[in-house]
This record gives structure tokens, sequence and C-alpha cells, in this order.
């Protein structure tokens, strides 16, 4: 079904000119401050001079449960057919779901017992 | 260009300006309603000054944010910063194309509406650390890294919730759970045990992929000063302000959809069962972010993955039981 | 840099043995992987202009320095060159949520150097305004530290406005003596300034009242709250022998399950007659420490019933009344005076004689703000960012007092 989509298009674009004629709407109606100071462009530190800039590397704590998220996510999208034809292929498709899941779950308790699923 | 693809695109356009429009009001008066209601549960009246009963309040703020100065910080990195915010608005609209507001106004009958909603709403993430990242301030980048950390714990539990309409509709199209229902029973009446807890766990995912308190960690405003909208000023600072709404809105309309029935209701048109439905949601939304505080990005994260991704699976798989083998359930 | 705040001679081994503030810096290159953080001056929850330095790993904090003196005002300065009388509203500014209690501090001082004694009703005067003062300042402690949690458009707000509308009351209730809702100017050496109007007990106890009834409400809506639990057990522990070492008074020291309460141990007005039970909990973390102030307010509310219903008669005011800023003049001599404020103890040491006999020679304060946030380099490491504010929050400063 072509035209869904092509529905979705005409909606993204439509929503599109939302967001940037209301920032083009603000470029005509916005006030131009005659003075300038250098201060005014300085990256906000709470008032202080920014001690150094942010583009740093960052330590984020939660990287192995960013990895099971993706795996989690794939899960998803594997059972979403499943959901969808549930019906049609009867208890045999339930059967074979639920030990999908349970092998996942399975590793699920595994992460959670090495505590992968913490702040490292 | 065939007719047919002409009438998709001329039929998209003109429900995506009527729901966009539809849209943006309501969250204008959703703004001045929960400011009075903000008001009344702290003992204080909220605005009046501006128009009867303060109803342009809204309009004004949106007025004068739009009048404010355009400042860039100059380490910033420009075109990034200037994409993030449309982008956020765009974005956030983009689910509401297959919601069906009625039997009738819905502006792109996706067949996989379900998972379109679940792409575009993850696709939120995008701008906000767009925003976070090149903002080059340490409070934004704070708010960045959060609000990623945020969405690796919500994903799962939200898609799993999503699931349990799925399962037992038999459709991935939101306008066929809506009409499932219309049948049927709303999902969160029956049957009420996958049904009820899974429209809670939409819920609690929802908040948290609109960033409400209880979870509206990577803005926190007290901790980050304004997390990634630090350094926005005027119409950008406005577009993620509206963002915000728009995503509550459109979550609210969604989760009406899939679980309350969406336009299906006794004596009144469906347009109006689904909008009432909607902003009862949204009110809720409210009432919690005024009554509590909120978590910590490791709580969060914590209670997603330790407390509600097998509460989701659980309540998949009594869905799937309850279609194969309640009798009547698949019908 | 790695030096230990200089602590007392015999216990300092201890104290460096436990705890380094600054001791996990030195696994990382500070240039490279940390990143350097200002927390403040202009920031929505240091509680006024404080900065503190955070480093940053992540979002873990691996160091903090506090930075103070952005509101130093120069008060001890100015108190030396004013007169003894005039001094009284200078010091309201310090603690500004607790203004009654400066003034109380600061003339029992000057009433200690001028060998001046302080009538029975006056001395019952000061110990209901300082309790009534330390319901309105633990209420308000209570709704900024949930502002704090919650954010200032949230349900922390919610708690926020709850509590200030109870504040409302009491200084009401002051405006009806002295007239004035902050700068009261009420207590004066010897004794009061103004007498209780016509009435004021029935006010007292109505006011009381409302808020005792209230009391459950703000339970429910901070303390008993689920997430505002988990935001606050374990979070910033601070070990009593530290908490002593740093010279930390008040309910944060009462947190830490060290009985010390200067109403009860070293009593002062009306406190021999009218004694506090004292609120202690163990622990020590942010949430023992919002538990106590909370528990504190509650035992205050049945000290001012007791004051306000025995009040006794008599005259005010020992000393002779004012006529002039350059009544009273002081021969010489040191004194130090504590009391108990809600923040802890607030000392005022004042050296007598001089070039001008009207003023001090020298006037010392000693404000329990700045003691509770030398904890803050041993406290605040291992915490992330987001405990950050709710750590500082229990700590509970008024940078007036603090930089003074």
């Amino acid at each position: 079904m072509h035209s869904g989509w092509l529905s979705v298009f005409a909606f993204l674009v439509v929503s599109s000119l939302i967001g940037f004629g209301l920032l083009a709407a603000s470029r005509v109606i916005r006030v131009r401050s005659k003075s300038d100071s250098p201060l005014k462009h300085r990256t906000y530190e709470c008032g202080e001079e920014p001690a150094g800039l942010a583009w740093m590397q960052f330590h984020a704590r939660y990287y192995v449960v960013a990895i099971f998220f993706v795996l989690f996510d794939v899960e998803a999208v594997f059972l979403f057919p499943w959901a969808v034809v549930l019906r049609e292929l009867g208890s045999a498709a339930f059967v074979a779901a639920v030990l999908f899941v349970v092998v996942l779950m399975l590793g699920w308790l595994y992460a959670l017992r090495k505590e992968a699923l913490q702040w490292q | 260009m065939n007719p047919a693809t002409q009438s998709a695109l001329i039929h998209g356009a003109v429900y995506g300006t009527i729901v966009c429009l539809a849209v943006l009001t309501s969250i204008a008066m959703g703004i001045w309603f929960e400011r009075k209601f903000a008001g009344r549960m702290q003992s204080r009246i909220g605005p009046t000054y501006t128009g009867p009963v303060g109803l342009l309040q809204p309009v004004a703020d949106v007025v004068k944010l739009l009048q404010k100065e355009d400042i860039i910080p100059r380490d910033a990195d420009h075109a990034l910063f200037n994409l993030a915010p449309p982008l956020a608005a765009i974005f956030s609209l983009a689910a509401a194309a297959v919601v069906p507001f009625s039997a009738k106004v819905i502006s792109a009958d996706l067949d996989v509406g379900v998972v379109y909603i679940l792409g575009v709403g993850g696709l939120m993430v995008v701008p906000t650390f767009m925003a976070g990242w090149s903002s080059n301030n340490k409070f934004a980048l704070l708010g960045g890294m959060r609000a990623i950390a945020q969405s690796v714990s919500y994903g799962v539990p939200l898609v799993l919730a999503t699931m349990v309409p799925v399962v037992l509709a038999g459709s991935l199209s939101v306008s066929g759970i809506v009409d499932w229902q219309a049948t049927h029973h709303w999902f969160a009446v029956w049957p009420i045990l996958p049904g009820l807890p899974a429209f809670l766990l939409f819920y609690l995912a929802m908040l948290a992929e609109s960033n409400r308190i209880p979870f509206d960690i990577p803005e926190a405003e007290s901790e980050l000063v304004a997390g990634i909208t630090t350094e926005y000023t005027g119409a950008k600072f406005t577009l993620f302000y509206m963002a915000e709404y728009v995503h509550t809105m459109v979550g609210s309309a969604v989760a009406a959809a899939l679980f309350f029935g969406g336009w299906d209701g006794p004596f009144a048109p469906g347009l109006h069962w689904m909008v009432l439905k909607t902003l009862l949601i949204f009110v809720s939304v409210y009432w919690v972010r005024w009554s509590l505080v909120r978590f910590r990005s490791d709580q969060l994260m914590d209670l997603c993955w330790k407390r509600l991704t097998p509460l989701g699976l659980g309540l998949v798989f009594l869905a799937a039981a309850f279609v194969q083998y309640w009798p009547g359930g698949a019908r | 840099m790695n030096q230990v705040i200089t602590v007392t001679a015999t216990r300092q081994s201890a104290v460096r043995g436990s705890v380094d503030p600054h001791l996990s810096i030195r696994h990382y290159d500070p240039d490279a992987d940390l990143m350097l953080l200002h927390f403040g001056p202009q920031h929505p929850s240091t509680h006024g202009v404080f900065r503190m330095d955070l480093h940053l790993d992540g979002e873990i904090i691996v160091k903090a320095t506090p930075y103070v003196g952005y509101l130093h005002r120069a008060v001890e300065k100015l108190c030396e060159k004013l007169s003894f009388v005039q001094q009284t509203p200078i010091v309201d500014k310090n603690d500004y949520v607790a203004p009654m209690t400066n003034e109380q501090a600061l003339n029992m001082a000057f009433e200690k150097l001028l060998g001046v004694e302080v009538p029975r009703r006056a001395r019952w005067m000061r110990t209901l305004f300082a309790e009534l003062q330390r319901i309105a300042s633990h209420l308000l402690a209570l709704g900024t530290f949930c502002i704090d949690l919650g954010g200032a458009l949230g349900g922390g707000s919610t708690a926020f406005i709850h509590t200030f509308r109870e504040r409302e009351l009491i200084l009401d209730l002051f405006e009806e003596v002295t007239g004035a809702r902050f700068h009261y100017n009420t207590h004066t050496i010897g004794g009061q300034r103004h007498d209780l109007p016509a009435g004021f007990a029935a006010k007292v106890n109505a006011a009381l009242d409302i808020i005792e009834a209230r009391i459950p409400e703000y339970e429910a809506m901070s303390l008993g709250n689920a997430i505002f639990q988990a935001r606050t057990k374990g979070v910033g522990v601070l070990d009593g022998q530290l908490a002593l070492e740093l010279g930390i008074t008040g309910p944060i020291l009462r947190a830490c399950g060290i009985d010390h309460d200067l109403r009860r141990d070293a009593p002062y007005s009306a406190y021999d007659e009218l004694v506090p039970k004292v609120i202690v909990r163990q622990g020590g973390d942010t949430y023992a420490r919002m538990r106590v102030r909370f528990d504190e307010t509650a035992e205050s509310i049945a000290l001012c019933r007791k004051a306000i219903d025995g009040m006794p008669e008599g005259p005010i005011n020992g000393y002779k009344p004012i006529r002039q800023p350059t009544m009273a003049k002081s021969a010489g001599g040191q004194v130090y005076v504590g009391i108990e404020t809600p923040r802890g103890e607030l000392g005022t040491f004042v050296i007598g004689g001089g070039d001008t006999p009207t003023s001090p020679y020298r006037l010392k304060i000693r404000p329990p703000s700045l003691h509770a946030l030398s904890a803050i380099p041993y406290i605040m490491p291992g915490a992330t960012v987001s405990d950050a504010v709710a750590i500082l929050g229990s700590l509970d400063p008024i940078m007036g007092e603090v930089d003074r």
C-alpha cells in the first residue's frame, strides 16, 4: 500500500513547513540588538569563564545496557510479525515464540546476575 | 503523476494540515489548562491577566518568544545547532500522521502504523542529542548523554507495551486496532489482565519518551540549568518547548487509540470521543508532573530494565495466551 | 591541594586515614579524562551565589571544590563601626531565612559583654520567637529541597509553595509583634523592644494548629514519597566523627547519630525551663538530614505551645531604654555566645573596648552553614550530578550567613 506512505510524506512536508515556518516568522519579527559583545556569545557555565570546551570524551556508563537495548529491540522486531499472524499459525507459533523469549530471558538473567545492567 | 499518487499526496497534505493545526491549537489550550491546573494544585490561581481568565497566555508566550533575539554561542556547531529544533518539532508531530482521530480523519492509514509510531518516537533522541552536543555547553552535553541513557531504557518496555494490543487485535495498523476495539472491547477494559497493566506500562514509557516528570532527566532544570536547551533562545527554544508538548499530546492520542478504543464511544461522534480521551490522558500527565519529583538517570535504567522489561514480556505472553486459549479470544 | 582541612591535632590522623576527599583524582589526568564543570554561582539550585568546581568522570563526581565569598558584604567590619544598639538590623540579613535567631545571638553576646540581665518574660519571648522561626526555616528547607529534587516546574514546586504558605503564617505572627516581616529589629540589649500584642496567644495557637494539621500532608508530599526516598536514602553519607571534626552542628550533626543540641546541652533564654526533645537519627545520609528537620518541626510546635501558654508576666527589658545610639558602652573583655539556630550553632564572638567604647573592637560571627559546606569535598565524590543538588540542598546552606 504505497498511498499510505505517500500521505505520510505529505504529512512530513506539512510538519516541516510548520517547524521551519516558525523559524522564518521569528526571523521577521525578532529584535536585533544594536550592541554586540563577545560575552553574549560565550557559552553559559553558571556565570564563570567556561573551563574548556564541552567536546570531549565522555564516560557513558551505560554502554553495556545500550548493547542490550539493541539486542532486545531486534527481538521485538522479530516478535511483531509473529504477533500479527499468531491467529493463523496457532499453538505451534505460540510455543515457538515462548521458547525464543525464554532463551532471551535466560540471557537477561545472566546479564542481571553479572550486574551488566548497572551503571559501570 | 498518476491520479492515485496525486490523491494520496493531497489527502496527506490536507489532513496533515488539519491535524497539525489542531494539535498545535490544543497544546496552546493545554498549556493554559496546565498552568491553571498547576495553580490550583499549589493554592494559587494561575494566569489571569492575558485575555479572559488568562486564555491568551500561551499566545502571548509564543509571540514573546518569537520576538527574542537569536543568540548562537560562538563555540557551537552552527549547522547542527540550527537544525536540531525544527527536527524536534517535525519528529514529534510525525507520529500523529497514523493516528485515527475518527473513523474517517486519519492522515495516512499505514498498515504498519504501530511500527511507524515507535520509529518516529525513537527518532526524537536524535535532535535532542544534536542539541546537546552542538551547543558545546557542558550542561547540554550532560543532558544529551542522559537523553540517550533514557532512550535505551524506556525503548524496550515501550515496544513490549505496544505489542499487547497488536497481539490482541492481530493487526499492526492503528486504525485496525481501533476497529477491533470498536467491534469488541477496549483493551484497557477487556482482557483486563494484559490490557490495563500494558496501558500503565505504555503510559510510563510515554512519560519517559516525552521527557515528563518523573522522567524529565535530560532537562532537569534544578541540576542541569535547562539541560539540552540551555543555549537556545527565542524561536529555537520555542520549537523545543512545543515539541515536548506535542510529543505528550500525540503520545496521549496513541495511548487512547491503542488501549481505550480511540474514536469508539456511544452517543457522540467519534471525533469527540477521541479528543476527550486524548485530553484526559494529557491532563493526567500534568497531574503526575505537578505531584512527583524526578528519578535519577541510573534509577530509571534500573526500573526499566529490571522491572518493566520482564513485566512487558510477561504481558505480551499473557496476551498471546489469551488469543490462543481463551474461549472467544481470537474472534 | 591534597591537604586535608586542618583539624584538631589529636584527631587529625584518624580523619585523614578514613577520608581523603581528593584521593580519587590522582588516578586521572585532569586535562584528558575529567570534565571540569563550574557549578554555580549562577545556578538554579546552589541556594544563592555559591560555586562548586566539579571534576566529573561521566556523570560521577570525582572531586568537588566549594568556593564561597560571592555574597560578602563585610558585615563584621560594618559592626565594628556601628554602635551596639545599631547592629541588630544589620545581622538580620545574615541568615535570611531565620532573621530572628541572628538578632538573638548578637544581642545575647552584647548582654554578656555588658553584663546585662534579661527579664524572664523577655527570655520566654525569645524562646517562642526562636522556635517559631525554626518551624518556618525547616519548612522552607524542606520545600527548597523538594525543588532541588523535582524541579521548579514540577512536583517539587508544589511542595515548596505549600511549605512557603505555612512560613507566611509565621511571618504574619512576627509582623503582628514587630510590624516587620523580615527586618524585625525586635531583640535589643537586655530584652525585647516590642511586647506581645493582646490576643497573641490565640493567634499563635491557631497558626500552630493549622501547621500541625498539615504536617502529614507534607510528609506524604515529600519524605513519604517513594521517589523521594529513592533519591535521598544512602546519598551523601556523612560520618559522625568527620562531622565533628569539621565543626558541623545542628540537624546535620544530629542526623549522623550524634546527640548534640545547644538548647539542651548549654541552655540559654528559657530552654532551662522548656527542655526540648532532641531528635537524633542514624545514617547521616540526605534522607536522615531532611527527616531530622521534619521531626524537629513537630517538636518545635510542641515547644511553642508550651512557651505561649506558660508566658510569664513582667517587664520585657532589663536595660535602660534606648535614647541614643551611644548609650551602651563596654569597658572591654571578650565573650563568645553560641545558640542553636535552625542550621546549627550560630556563634558570636565579641571583643569590647578599643578606641570607641560604644562599639565592639572586633566582632566575629561563626555561621553554621559555612561549616556545613566544608563537608562538600568529603561527601560529594562518588555521587552523580543529580545527587550533588540533593546533597547541597540537604546541607541547607544560607549564603547570606556563609559569606556575611
